[in-house]
């Protein structure tokens, strides 16, 4: 790579890089790398992003072509800020400008942005691995103040991440390594411990790893050991890597409190993700810069807001999709959910209902969206997960609870009729469970498929053969790909709930039965099951339960137990109580 | 139902003034309260401005619930003994802000008795504020269809599928038998200043509803308006006192109004009270055509 062009900051030399030409329209993103990389680390990422964006990055003081300072003090953040200002007011007089940067250059960024310095000059800041010293310095004292054993131990942790950077105080040792080899050892390290192959090894290795030691030298027991509170109202993107060798996760848990604007992705990725995943990192970066400029929030950037109140509740930042959710279990689920930190898919035939479980999960906190999906229909599902997968990305937890009813003699049962009740029963527990396991698989997600049985999946009656059919097909169903999903770690759960007041008794066909039979008939079944007063905040108890405490098979209400029961210790005695005309 | 009391113009004048006279109460407490107080104090306060401005009766002493217990949770839920619960009376829950609270008096003037429900926070409640919003549709279902003359049963049981549909709690069903709604009836003017009470109740205006009961009883009415099959009956006519009162999580909300039912029509003795004014206020009040 050559630099385009030579900015002076303080008798520094600092080499820039271009990719695309500045547009009145067109956004600028400023690139800055981390330590021990030099300005190439970006060049996969700005590629992609320069056929939107006009796209600069320089290399760092002392690393790739620019100079290098003769004293440790000249790497002092101030100065990094300066060289920062020094560039952007170069290629960007007059519109701030948008940063993503990594590890180091985002320390230094957090320095920018906390800063007077370059007030007005900054659009939107993507951080990636790389905290504020002074955050740090605080996230360590406020946990080691706690008293908490389990806080302590994430300081602990941390440090042992950080290693290095205690290294780097001693004198002569870091410098010599890379000067005495480590340069040459580099790419095979990044191969090994990280799995990335760099397309081609960077020819200023020695000096970047070698100078770049200055950089910790010149700022982090100053800063560890004297923070300053620094805060910023700009919007932030943070891009947590799962993977990162060098932080650990919880590092982030206290920015909300210096940065209110902050949103936070995180991504399967390990600490070089520029490298390893260059189009990932160009659409996160991409979508926030639309974002800032346009002030549209996509889906994802909704769901990635970081709000405090939801935080440290047992299922916040999780997705879950559910169907059947304008009414009954759904709708007592998605709320349930909302206020254990989720954020809900509303899923049910009726748009209306869907819509009005949305807005109460938002006003229980949580992010909601509604959709109109028949699950019964191939088509619908389909359309419903590539919606989901492109908007949000795969859920952590999907609930296949639509149901419908039906009633009567089996010879009363039409061919419509099964089909009706298989359709929606069973069918649509197949598609919910095969499309979203995809994706859960893809996206390599410990999920969670709920699928909302019967107690008649294992209570036979003569007067329920399509439902009942239908439900111990489900059963059956999740104890099947329960088995499969094992090895991915995704657990499926079976809910059987027993007599529990939903629409679905007002909405149960009753076959062989004249519409004013039929009526009445749904009306004594509502007024049995509203005496048996099972209510459904008691299916969707169990159902988060399930997922807490990952239960392959859980009955609901005492007549759901009980049954069961009998139908595994006395299969004679429940065959014959199936002969019972209990109809209402 | 022979010789159903049908309330004059001047009558109704009457019930407007104690209807207006609880509103400005609610109101003018609500101004003065302020995080820390408790549902007692606010209750006698409320007590204090309805005796300084000429009240001398009521059918129940002013209530005040705060936080969770507006939508009835915790203890006030018992329904034993038909509902009647110590829990009811104001206690010493305080206020504090973001808390929604509910006020609720009924104040007789001369004869005339109101029963108002109102509600508010001190500060900021999502929930609280839907709710209110959501309560219009309440107002107008019910008026729809007392003019439709539906069985009052059924109209009870289209409030509670109106709340299914929401996604709220009928929590009116926390009241005594149930209560959507419950008879008013005008007393005697007697010119004194104050009258018996029983446990927060006046005298005067529950024996109204106790002779209501036996007579509505041998007529085929019922003073209480719920869902069962007591009320399933056309609207009497006559003075109603409606209050659905709505809950979702920990939150409730609720207005109460009298209702005028005459032999052939109905309609709200006042539209001119603070939940209408703030609909108004907010875009959803469309003055019926």
């Amino acid at each position: 790579m050559t630099p385009s062009q030579i900015v002076q900051s303080g008798g520094i030399e600092l080499a820039v890089y271009e990719w695309g030409k500045p547009g009145k329209k067109k956004p600028t993103i400023v690139l800055v790398h981390g330590y021990p990389d030099a300005a190439s680390v970006w060049k996969a990422t700005a590629e992609i992003l320069s056929q939107r964006y006009y796209v600069v990055a320089y290399d760092v003081r002392g690393a790739g072509r620019s100079s290098t300072p003769d004293h440790t003090a000249a790497y002092d953040l101030d100065h990094l800020v300066a060289d920062l200002a020094a560039v952007v007011d170069n290629v960007s007089p007059d519109k701030p400008v948008h940063l993503v940067c990594h590890d180091w250059g985002s320390i230094q960024c957090w320095e920018a942005v906390t800063t007077e310095r370059m007030e007005g000059r900054i659009a939107s800041y993507t951080s990636i691995s790389g905290p504020s010293i002074d955050h740090a310095s605080y996230w360590i004292m406020n946990r080691l103040r706690s008293g908490s054993p389990e806080k302590i131990a994430q300081v602990g942790r941390q440090l042992a991440h950080s290693w290095y950077i205690g290294m780097f105080q001693l004198p002569v040792l870091a410098p010599a390594l890379w000067r005495g080899g480590l340069d040459k050892l580099w790419p095979t390290l990044l191969e090994k411990v990280e799995g990335i192959a760099e397309a081609e090894p960077n020819p200023t290795q020695t000096r970047d790893g070698a100078n770049g030691v200055n950089l910790y030298r010149a700022n982090f027991v100053k800063r560890l050991l004297n923070p300053q509170e620094r805060r910023t109202e700009l919007p932030v993107q943070l891009i947590v890597p799962r993977g990162d060798k060098f932080m650990v996760q919880e590092i982030w848990d206290d920015l909300p409190q210096w940065v209110p604007n902050l949103w936070r992705r995180e991504v399967d990725a390990g600490h070089w993700l520029q490298v390893s995943h260059p189009e990932l990192v160009a659409a996160h970066a991409a979508e926030f810069v639309d974002f800032v400029e346009s002030g549209v929030e996509s889906a994802a950037l909704k769901r990635a807001r970081v709000r405090e109140e939801r935080r440290g509740k047992a299922h916040s930042g999780k997705l879950v999709v559910i169907t059947g959710a304008g009414s009954g279990f759904g709708r007592e689920t998605s709320l349930l959910f909302a206020e254990a930190g989720a954020d809900i898919i509303a899923v049910d035939i009726n748009p209306e209902a869907a819509e009005r479980t949305a807005e109460l999960s938002r006003l229980l906190g949580a992010q909601a969206w509604a959709r109109k999906t028949d699950v019964g229909s191939i088509e619908d599902m389909q359309s419903l997960a590539d919606w989901v997968e492109k908007e949000l990305g795969a859920p952590d937890i999907v609930v296949n609870n639509a149901g419908i009813g039906v009633a009567g003699s089996f010879f009363d049962t039409s061919d419509a009729d099964w089909e009706r009740v298989l359709r929606v029963n069973l069918w649509g527990v197949i598609h919910g469970s095969r499309l979203f396991g995809k994706q859960m698989i893809a996206a390599g997600k410990q999920g969670h498929i709920v699928n909302v049985a019967s107690m008649g999946g294992f209570t036979p009656s003569r007067f329920m053969s399509a439902y009942n059919t239908s439900k111990a097909a489900v059963m059956m169903l999740s104890d099947c790909i329960r088995a499969e999903l094992a090895d991915r770690k995704i657990e499926v759960s079976t809910i059987c709930p027993g007599l529990s007041i939903t629409n679905i008794t007002q909405s149960t066909r009753f076959v062989g039965a004249s519409p004013e039979e039929e009526a009445r008939r749904q009306q004594s079944a509502t007024k049995l099951y509203q005496k048996r007063n099972l209510k459904p905040q008691a299916i969707a108890r169990a159902i988060l339960d399930a997922v807490e405490h990952k239960r392959a098979e859980v009955p609901v209400g005492v007549e759901a137990h009980g049954s069961r029961l009998l139908s595994r210790f006395f299969p004679a005695l429940s065959r014959r109580l199936a002969r019972l005309d209990v109809v209402p | 139902m022979s010789e159903a009391w049908i309330p004059s113009a001047e009558e109704l004048a009457g019930f407007r003034k104690a209807q207006r006279l609880a509103y400005d109460c609610a109101e003018a407490v609500t101004a003065e309260m302020k995080p820390g107080m408790t549902e007692r104090f606010v209750a006698a306060r409320m007590k204090e401005y309805l005796l300084d401005h000429g009240a001398d009766d009521c059918f129940h002493e002013p209530f005040a619930w705060f936080g969770d217990r507006t939508a009835f949770r915790g203890l006030i839920a018992v329904k034993q003994l038909g509902g009647f619960n110590p829990a009811f009376y104001p206690g010493l829950r305080r206020l504090e802000e973001n808390m929604p609270f509910i006020l609720d008096c009924a104040p007789t003037i001369q004869g005339c008795t109101a029963d108002i429900g109102y509600c508010g926070v001190i500060g900021q409640n999502a929930i609280l504020d839907r709710l209110m919003d959501d309560l219009i549709e309440y107002r107008q279902l019910i008026l729809e269809q007392v003019r439709a003359r539906r069985p009052l049963a059924e109209i009870s049981r289209a409030v509670d599928a109106l709340c299914a549909r929401h996604g709220y709690d009928p929590r009116h069903k926390a009241y005594p038998f149930e209560t959507l709604a419950h008879r008013i009836e005008k007393l005697k003017d007697d010119g004194k200043k104050s009258h018996l009470k029983i446990a927060n109740f006046g005298v005067r205006n529950i024996g109204e509803l106790l002779r209501d009961k036996i007579r509505g009883a041998r007529e085929g009415w019922n003073p209480i308006w719920n869902s069962s099959d007591a009320s399933n009956h056309v609207p009497t006519p006559g003075l109603w006192a409606v209050e659905p009162h709505l809950g979702f999580r920990e939150v409730g909300a609720k207005w109460e109004e009298l209702l005028v039912v005459t032999d052939t029509d109905a309609f709200w003795l006042d539209d001119d009270v603070p939940h209408v004014r703030r609909w108004a206020q907010r875009g959803l009040w469309k003055q019926a055509a």
